[in-house]
């Protein structure tokens, strides 16, 4: 079990990737400050994907643990975006 | 392959898919609002304006803060530095009562103004304002619900981290307690544009 | 069979901890034992709920009002359903063997989470019992409908918070079961057992798992909004507060209809067990098997406006849910020709489980094909809500999933207790329930064709032949049912010894003794070889 090392965060990386997510959480107010009204919701979500990949991978680790938890997780996401993508079908087109 | 029972890669699987599980719960909750939202978009619009997007700009700040720093606590307990560890840990866990706090005061401050679902007030409102102060209820409701499952987890890891059955060799405990905070965190992510930010 | 040597060799039924009798059953976290309790459970639940559809169909037999009234009626008919499906058919066949045989088959001493596992347990005797309260606290038994469909769901005065909060409970207690049987899988397989060497019951339950946990959460959010609904005021689901009535059947039938897959998989893991065994020749088509469990899971989950399509949907999802209707049927059926194709040119041996599996197959195809009718958009709209409905989803989940859990129990109960029913009176249970069944059902396919509603209490005169052919073939199932009970009380307590190998199986479940020892193998076994290879009789 343990045949390689764990891989251990180093307190700078955590450090510079909540740097990261506190810029792109001043970015998301700021643009919502100007109104761009979809656009800036549109550009708000996408942040926040990036923001929650950036969790994803390094809080949680995902970079560095086995694959699995990877394609598990990314199996998840699409699933749910398909679910949404398909109630959608309705709601869009009724 | 591993037989042993306590084989810490499937702890950790397990834990993952709990968190699938719960994001799947939240899931549910997304799904509506993303319906309600096409539905009535202006309503959700004029409805986020009555939220005060600096609380929520604070909150966010205060848990990637506390994300950040129960990562920092794995980190400490690898490096076999408990005494650290212990200092990260409760770093956390006062972020997180700093966000309960402020969810406090946020949640009071609009029952003072009689905006409750089935208030008179409310019931005045259009339908958009209705359905997203409902949303907005049931899903900082829900998450703060795991914020407290997520506070609990981390007071258990952290005496466990202090008489010594969390250390640098197994510290399996503390990083699914970890991965359950990040996943407070993660969801919030989502949250908080989608409630405060689509003015 | 009275081994006594070492403490670890004793077989799992003797091995008592515990002074106090129950308490080696309430306590135990054995894998074994855990299984038992739910077959236990879900014995009870399972004659309270029959009885309920009995009661039904004695109420049928004459238009009018025969025994009961329109409002008891709604109530017997949703605890019927609630009960049946979420006691009973949802944690039904993994609960009972994926507890009991999913370790032994990929050759571990337990499940990964064995104290989550009895934890599992406990949630759902706590659902279970609150489905009971529901069904007679003050309020009066819950009327919805197991689907709990709003807005009556929200407005109804009976005991709807009551059997919410079960079925939301009792959704728990399945994801925590799946969350298990996931990891089991992935970290217990015995050294050698790649996946492509694991056998087919591990990859249904496999498939199942997934969807327990990914659809169940969906349902318990559902089910909180509308008790939301109905404590709160919210108006998600209410019109006249921006709700949207049809989001909820969205929501629920995400889950719900997936969990058709919870049942049925697991079903078709056993019958796929069951093949080989009484062919004595390896199963056809293994990694089409396998791989059709994983694609009925993933393709299950995106057909669930199949249940929506006459209240309204988009014409664009009315057929995108159909076609992939159609889609998922293929995995289906290309297990069912797997199965036929391994019996063809086999040694068979009709046994009691082969019988049950063989009727299996039968009444599935006949639900499956049904399911088709009602899947096309067309004659869907013509059978919607009567009992053509009823009969098909009988067809499946008690033609399938029902009877692959007696072909189960039949299989495995030598290796379960270690003693053996009676196989001339088990051949004469299968008859009699096999007859009974249709005799039951098929009417309803005919009535519906009609125009006979479901759920209805009262019907119009030409529609009583129906109703009492269907009747009195209830009264014929259940005299099947019970004697098979019957059969397995007798043999449980003064059957035969039963060999470790009743069967001549060659998968790992019996080559290990029977019953099995606490921690079911002496040595963990090493895997060299596909399952399901049969020697040559002279190797033997
Ligand atoms: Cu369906």
């Amino acid at each position: 079990m343990e045949d390689k090392k764990h891989h251990i965060s180093s307190f700078n990386s955590l450090l510079m990737v909540l740097i990261g997510l506190f810029i792109m959480t001043g970015i998301s107010v700021m643009i919502t400050e100007i109104h761009f009204s979809t656009f800036s919701v549109g550009v708000a979500l996408l942040l926040a994907s990036i923001k929650g990949y950036l969790v994803l991978t390094y809080f949680m680790h995902l970079k560095y643990d086995e694959p699995i938890f990877r394609i598990m997780v990314f199996l998840i996401l699409l699933l749910f975006a398909i679910v949404i993508g398909i109630t959608f079908i309705d709601y869009l087109l009724r | 392959m591993s037989h042993e029972f306590n084989d810490d890669v499937g702890k950790k699987m397990g834990m993952w898919i709990f968190i699938f599980t719960e994001l799947f719960l939240f899931g549910g909750l997304f799904l509506v609002y993303a319906v309600f939202r096409a539905n009535y978009t202006e309503g959700f619009h004029s409805a986020a304006a009555d939220l005060d997007a600096f609380v929520g700009t604070l909150n966010t700040v205060i848990l990637l803060a506390s994300s950040a720093t129960v990562a920092m606590s794995i980190t400490a307990v690898q490096k076999g530095n408990n005494k650290l560890a212990l200092r990260f840990i409760i770093v956390t866990v006062i972020l997180a009562l700093a966000f309960m706090v402020n969810k406090y005061f946020e949640w009071g401050h609009k029952f003072d103004l009689k905006l409750y679902p089935g208030s008179e007030i409310m019931e005045q409102l259009g339908k958009g304002e209705i359905l997203f102060f409902g949303l907005y209820y049931m899903m900082t409701g829900l998450h703060a619900l795991h914020v407290i499952i997520g506070v609990v987890l981390l007071m258990i890891s952290y005496f466990k981290v202090k008489n010594g059955t969390v250390n640098s060799q197994k510290f399996i405990f503390l990083e699914n307690s970890g991965l359950y905070w990040h996943l407070v965190d993660f969801i919030w992510i989502f949250l908080f544009p989608l409630m405060y930010l689509v003015t | 069979m009275e081994s006594t040597q070492a403490t670890n060799h004793v077989s799992y039924l003797q091995h008592k901890p515990h002074k106090i009798g129950i308490l080696n059953w309430i306590l135990s976290t054995d894998h074994k034992r855990i299984g038992l309790l739910y077959l236990y459970s879900i014995m009870v639940f399972f004659i309270v709920a029959a009885f309920l559809g009995l009661l039904m169909r004695i109420e049928k037999f004459a238009p009018g009002e025969t025994i009961m009234d329109a409002q008891t009626y709604n109530g017997v008919f949703t605890v019927h359903g609630i009960i049946m499906i979420f006691i009973i058919v949802i944690p039904g066949l993994a609960a009972v063997f994926g507890n009991f045989f999913l370790p032994i088959l990929i050759g571990a001493k337990d499940v990964a989470f064995p104290k989550l596992n009895l934890f599992s347990w406990y949630i759902y005797i706590a659902g279970a019992i609150l489905a009971l309260i529901s069904q007679f606290a003050s309020g009066g038994a819950p009327d919805t409908g197991w689907t709990f469909y709003v807005p009556y769901s929200a407005d109804s005065s009976t005991n709807v918070i009551w059997a919410l909060t079960a079925a939301f409970i009792l959704g728990f207690s399945s994801i925590l079961t799946g969350l298990n049987f996931i990891v089991t899988i992935h970290r217990l397989r015995a050294p050698g057992m790649s996946w492509f060497r694991m056998p087919l019951f591990p990859w249904s339950i496999y498939a199942t798992s997934w969807i327990q946990v990914l659809a169940t959460p969906i349902v318990g959010i559902t089910l909180l909004m509308v008790i939301a609904e109905r404590t709160l005021n919210i108006g998600f689901f209410d019109p006249a507060l921006g709700g949207d009535p049809i989001l909820f059947q969205h929501l629920f039938w995400i889950y719900s209809h997936p969990a058709v897959y919870i049942m049925i998989l697991p079903a078709m893991g056993v019958v796929t067990e069951i093949f080989p065994t009484f062919s004595q020749k390896p199963i056809f088509g293994y990694s089409a098997i396998a791989l059709s469990s994983v694609a009925i899971a993933a393709v299950g989950y995106f057909v669930w406006g199949h249940h929506m399509f006459t209240t309204g949907i988009s014409y664009w999802s009315r057929w995108f849910f159909s076609f992939l209707t159609f889609i998922v049927a293929v995995p289906s059926a290309i297990k069912v020709f797997n199965w036929i194709s391994t019996m063809y040119g086999g040694s068979i041996d009709l046994k009691p489980p082969l019988l049950w599996a063989i009727g299996f197959i039968f009444l599935f195809m006949i639900g499956g094909l049904t399911g088709l009718v009602l899947g096309a958009l067309a004659t869907n709209v013509h059978v919607h809500d009567t009992t053509f409905v009823v009969a098909h989803f009988h067809y499946i989940i008690f033609g399938g999933m029902g009877f692959a859990f007696f072909a189960g129990l039949h299989y495995w109960f030598p290796k379960m207790f270690g003693k053996m029913y009676n196989i001339k009176l088990a051949n004469i249970s299968f008859i009699i329930t096999f007859i009974g069944f249709n005799v039951l059902y098929f009417p309803l396919f005919i009535i519906g064709l009609q125009g006979m509603p479901r759920r209805y209490f009262d019907y119009f005169p030409e529609y009583q032949y129906g109703h009492v052919i269907s009747t009195i073939g209830a009264f014929i199932l259940i005299i099947g049912i019970f004697i098979m009970l019957f059969n397995f009380f007798r043999g449980a307590r003064k059957g035969e010894i039963a060999p470790a190998n009743p069967w001549k199986g060659v998968t790992l479940d019996w080559q290990i003794e029977s019953p099995p020892t606490l921690l079911n193998f002496d040595e963990i076994p090493v895997i060299t070889e596909k399952p399901y290879t049969f020697k040559k009789e002279e190797e033997a």
